[in-house]
């Protein structure tokens, strides 16, 4: 009989099961497996931001020692291959839809960002690939890049792809617009403030890495990749671009080092690896070099907002007005055009209760790698916008910063409470996560700290960020209205084997989350089968019936709820076996961890006697029941998932060289149940390890053509151990309603909520230098110049 | 990284002979090498790999001096009780280079010879006015650091040791490039027979002397002395991570704080 001990379930800090082969260096990366025959793919890249292709000769590069194939763009055109798709639709506010230039595979007429796909050599050897390639001679024509927004949108700028004006993607907008202008009208603040939101680098620690194989036996193609959701990008390569039916077609996304977005589209790479392997009949594998990464792997955020806010007297918010550009990059990634948009506007309410809010969003092609979601996606920017507002509003108004934030939060007893941009959310408690975070980091206790550190030369600043996010995108049908071209469901399958272990099929895909661990937790809590006898299978096609993957902190609420539903329908069915086994009526029998009972009796079966019996039906209702103990679960949420908080960062700034320290962190988040709390602490940890690199240390840069400045580690200021404070994490817990744990999502708050926290903080340390704004990220030589050109305005 | 052609020779004239061939090159810890083969921005015919030679190894202090055979690396440096006695901003200096990788693989010759401008023992040797021995001859401190990655070696010339004079006091101080953790702005400051000395890395497109600090900290060692003294902003390094002026305004914080090491 299987013994669960309670500390296993819901509500335990169960140490990783994954982590044992981690640890040990046993991960099984896209890269590790060599495989028979496999060849090597090296991507030539293009050099320029903006080039027609006049011509490509591959003659010397094809009679390179060991080059087996030199492929082209054209070649790939005259094979029929599609161009690499885009999964969401935007329409302009006049209704019709954005522009949906083509994205080739391999660039046939023209190039568009610095590291565009130009050709790829396959060899035996990964060297004999980049020798080939870099003996394939391209003929440029260079043409005018535009490398930002604001070059790109400048009349007479060139086109980046014939036939979309002025470079515009789409104008979007949403809310009311003319309501929105009424309620400024009578306003007796309004607050008028511009900011950015920088461009990140993601930067997985494992770069992408794709393996093509193809079987010419039976025909069937098989794609290794470092995904977030395999099935997404079998059905994606499969349908556009090598026209392949899901049923010979293979996706397996293995042990995957982290993705933070990255790592959920489907990239040009995969399909060249797996047209190649069918082409040659050999295995073609290829790997990201890090310098790739920085040129290919989808970037994230980039807007620059304007923002107006119109307030009453008492600082009671009456309306919002935003308009904001969203950089796009060369082509359109995946799920790009959903983030500014549906992932940004409709959380443009925050916690507070803003009646009308109108927000336009233009997004831009520019000479630059594709931008897409990464951690966060839309809600960082929103939450940055919202959260360094209400600090702007507060000196404006004069109202103290936390007090604004206390007079326009939405109340406890307001929920549901419905947006004016479309979202309703269900649950959450904003003012016990503020007073739980001031009381943690002893806001109180500021200004004494403030007046030692002055005694040490030293700026020191205190900064909160009230915010709010939305996870676990849903229901389908709302975002297929609203222009996506999937689903957003999650599956689960649930395995009783006949001695009473369990696999679990999730469609959901872990790369770093903990799953392995976290959703063996759910059968332990619910099936009372201990975490060692649960095995989570993730990650390829031909194992899980199907998935949407892993990405907007929807695991758990989605994937998990699914599997809630699947151990629902083998709880049904063993009730009907047990009722079988002890003689009585099906609706006497009651469940409890892995104990079936007659209800009001000793008379008991264990989990195990039901698995045994289904699996070896001698004595079975077979007349009534099939045998076996397997179900599978598609859960389709009603609504998203709203995480929220507070975070309060403490800063300290060395006004002699502009360097910031971030003395300590505090974030409380209602994340909903928690079902590992260790987990959940490292997940916090880790996204706000990545908000305070947005916030003081990350961004990409490009000069005027699109050559990437920080194109390395050596110019982009990832975050280390050291330039990061102790972080205290804690859980203020509201349920969510509309899911069966309850859970809503911990992936992305600590990368959401954390930025504004950090700037806010910043900006309360220079407030004896007149600054209302520093821009991200606060870089010690940006700090230097505003607390140089403060004296020196103090001085004139 | 491309083909090459690799050597271990066991004596400075075998290692001579090797690198008379104008493509070849030396390799001694190779972190600074090493990634630039990777990115395939070099293409030596051959490596010449220096770490078989024994007398380029050790540390050892003759009279008033500590002379450090050029296969040091800096972690060694950085915990030699000699060198911590004797010149222990030099241990600190050599402690707070890259990380704790790059201390264990870089060596004070190849740093020295390799001369980036963002390199912390530049600064060391100009700022102690050590002398740099080469299987050839010795040469000064001045007359050694020429220009970005530019040094007086020739190209079969090998750098031994480095000998430094031991001060009466000495401190380092710099700021760190927040992405690649190379020096942005940095001061070495010494004072010892040869007077006082002042060296910048990092700021400027090679290792300077400033010659308006040692002025003033020659009539009044303290840091009070170097008030009212600014670098100029004119030929220091601009790029994403600070501009000229920046820099210039971190030589005067850094030459402060490395008054206050000094004593």
């Amino acid at each position: 009989m299987n013994v669960v001990t309670p500390f296993e379930g819901i509500g335990a800090s169960v140490r990783r099961k994954e982590d044992f082969r981690f640890l040990q260096g046993r991960g099984a990366y896209t890269d590790d497996a060599d495989k028979p025959g496999q060849l090597h793919a090296w991507i030539l890249r293009s050099p320029h931001a903006h080039a027609r292709i006049k011509s490509v000769d591959i003659s010397a590069a094809a009679s390179m020692p060991g080059v087996v194939e030199i492929y082209t763009g054209a070649d790939m055109l005259k094979d029929g291959v599609g161009g690499l798709p885009c999964g969401w639709q935007i329409h302009n506010k006049d209704g019709s839809p954005m522009a949906e230039p083509p994205h080739p595979v391999l660039a046939h007429d023209k190039v568009r960002h610095v590291g565009d796909t130009v050709a790829v050599a396959i060899a035996a050897t990964r060297q004999q690939a980049r020798d080939a390639a870099e003996a394939i001679v391209v003929d440029y024509e260079v043409l005018p890049a535009a490398a930002t927004m604001a070059a790109a949108l400048k009349p007479g700028a060139a086109a980046i792809h014939e036939g979309v004006a002025g470079n515009l993607c789409y104008d979007w907008h949403i809310g009311d617009k003319a309501v929105t202008d009424a309620a400024f009208a009578g306003a007796a603040h309004v607050v008028k403030f511009d900011l950015v939101n920088n461009r990140l680098i993601p930067n997985a620690m494992e770069p992408r890495s794709a393996l093509g194989e193809f079987d010419r036996t039976t025909g069937d193609y098989t794609l290794t990749t470092t995904s977030q959701n395999p099935h997404v990008i079998r059905l994606l390569m499969g349908a556009h671009v090598l026209h392949l039916p899901e049923s010979k077609l293979r996706v397996i996304a293995p042990d995957v080092g982290g993705g933070f977005g990255s790592k959920i589209y489907h990239y040009a790479e995969e399909a060249i690896v797996t047209w190649s392997a069918g082409k040659l009949g050999r295995p073609v594998r290829w790997t990201a070099d890090r310098t790739e990464s920085f040129m290919s792997d989808a970037h994230g955020r980039d807007h620059v907002s304007h923002t107006e806010l119109a307030l009453d007297a008492n600082g009671k918010i009456l309306g919002l007005r935003v308009s904001t550009q969203a950089n796009m990059g060369a082509y359109l990634s995946t799920f790009a055009p959903c983030v500014p948009t549906y992932l940004y506007a409709t959380l443009l309410a925050g916690v507070y209760t803003t009646p009308v809010i109108y927000c336009e969003v233009k997004a831009v092609f520019t000479n630059t790698v594709p931008v897409d979601a990464y951690r966060g996606a839309g809600r960082p920017e929103a939450t940055f916008l919202l959260e360094r507002l209400m600090d702007v509003a507060a000196k404006q108004t004069g109202i103290d910063r936390v007090e604004l934030r206390r007079r326009n939060f939405i109340q406890p007893d307001q929920f549901p409470y419905q947006t004016p941009v479309a979202l309703q959310y269900d649950s959450g408690n904003y003012h016990a996560t503020l007073e739980q975070a001031m009381a943690s980091s002893d806001w109180a206790g500021f200004p004494a700290r403030r007046a030692e550190a002055a005694k040490r030369g030293k700026l020191r600043g205190i900064g909160c960020s009230t915010y709010l996010e939305a996870c676990g995108i849903a229901p389908s049908a709302v975002v297929g209205s609203l222009g996506a071209r999937a689903g957003l469901y999650e599956v689960g399958t649930i395995r009783v084997h006949p001695t009473g272990s369990v696999t679990v099929l999730t469609g959901a895909h872990s790369h770093g989350q903990g799953h392995e661990t976290t959703f063996a937790q759910l059968v332990a809590d619910k099936l009372g089968v201990p975490v060692a006898q649960v095995d989570i299978v993730h990650g390829d096609t031909a194992k899980v019936p199907f998935g949407m993957g892993t990405y907007g902190s929807r695991s758990l609420a989605v994937g998990g709820s699914a599997m809630m539903k699947a151990m629902d329908k083998i709880i049904a069915k063993g009730k009907r076996i047990a009722a079988h086994l002890m003689e009585a009526s099906v609706d006497d029998i009651e469940f409890d961890r892995g104990t079936f009972r007659v209800a009001g009796t000793d008379k008991t079966k264990a989990l195990v006697d039901i698995s045994v019996a289904a699996y070896v039906p001698h004595n079975y209702p077979i007349e009534e029941l099939e045998p076996g103990l397997e179900e599978t679960a598609f859960y389709d949420p009603k609504n998203f998932t709203y995480p929220g908080g507070c975070h309060i960062a403490e800063v300290e700034i060395d006004p002699e060289t502009g360097r910031t320290s971030v003395i300590n962190f505090t974030a409380v988040d209602d994340v909903g149940r928690v079902i590992n709390p260790m987990i959940v602490e490292g997940q916090v940890q880790g996204g706000v390890a990545q908000g305070i690199g947005q916030a003081l240390l990350e961004t990409c840069v490009y000069d005027a053509e699109g050559q990437l400045l920080s194109g390395s580690m050596m110019d982009y200021t990832m975050p280390r151990a050291d330039d990061l404070p102790p972080v205290s994490v804690a859980t203020h817990t509201t349920l969510c309603t509309h899911n069966p744990l309850g859970v809503k999502g911990c992936g992305e708050v600590g990368a959401i909520g954390s930025p504004p926290a950090v700037i806010n903080a910043v900006v309360d340390a220079l407030a004896d230098y007149g600054v209302n704004h520093v821009e991200m990220p606060a870089t010690p030589a940006k700090i230097w110049q505003i607390i140089n050109s403060g004296r020196r305005a103090a001085a004139e | 990284m491309y083909d090459f052609a690799y050597h271990k020779p066991s004596s400075l004239a075998d290692a001579a002979k090797l690198l008379a061939d104008p493509d070849a090159k030396a390799v001694s810890g190779g972190h600074t090498l090493i990634p630039a083969l990777k990115h395939r921005l070099n293409k030596p015919s051959a490596l010449v790999d220096l770490s078989g030679i024994a007398e380029m190894k050790g540390i050892r202090r003759e009279g008033n001096a500590i002379i450090i055979g050029a296969l040091t690396r800096h972690v060694e440096v950085a915990n030699s009780a000699e060198v911590k006695a004797a010149i222990p901003a030099l241990a600190y200096m050599a402690s707070h280079i890259g990380d704790v990788q790059v201390r264990n693989r870089g060596t004070i010759g190849g740093s020295v010879s390799n001369n980036d401008p963002a390199a912390d023992y530049p600064a060391a040797v100009l700022g102690l006015g050590a002398t740099i021995h080469t299987n050839k001859r010795k040469v000064a401190a001045d007359d050694f650091f020429q220009g970005m990655f530019t040094t007086a070696l020739a190209s079969d010339e090998i750098l031994v040791a480095v000998e430094f004079p031991v001060p009466e006091k000495a401190g380092y101080a710099k700021m760190k490039n927040p992405a690649s953790r190379y020096v942005m702005a940095g001061v070495f400051i010494s004072k010892g027979a040869g007077g006082v000395r002042v060296a910048v890395n990092g700021a400027g497109p090679c290792v300077f002397r400033q010659a308006d600090m040692e002025k003033a900290l020659s009539g009044n060692w303290s840091a009070n002395a170097l008030a009212g003294i600014s670098q100029a902003a004119d030929g220091m390094n601009s790029d994403i991570h600070g501009s000229a002026e920046y820099r210039a305004h971190l030589v005067g914080v850094m030459a402060k704080r490395a008054m206050a090491a000094a004593g």
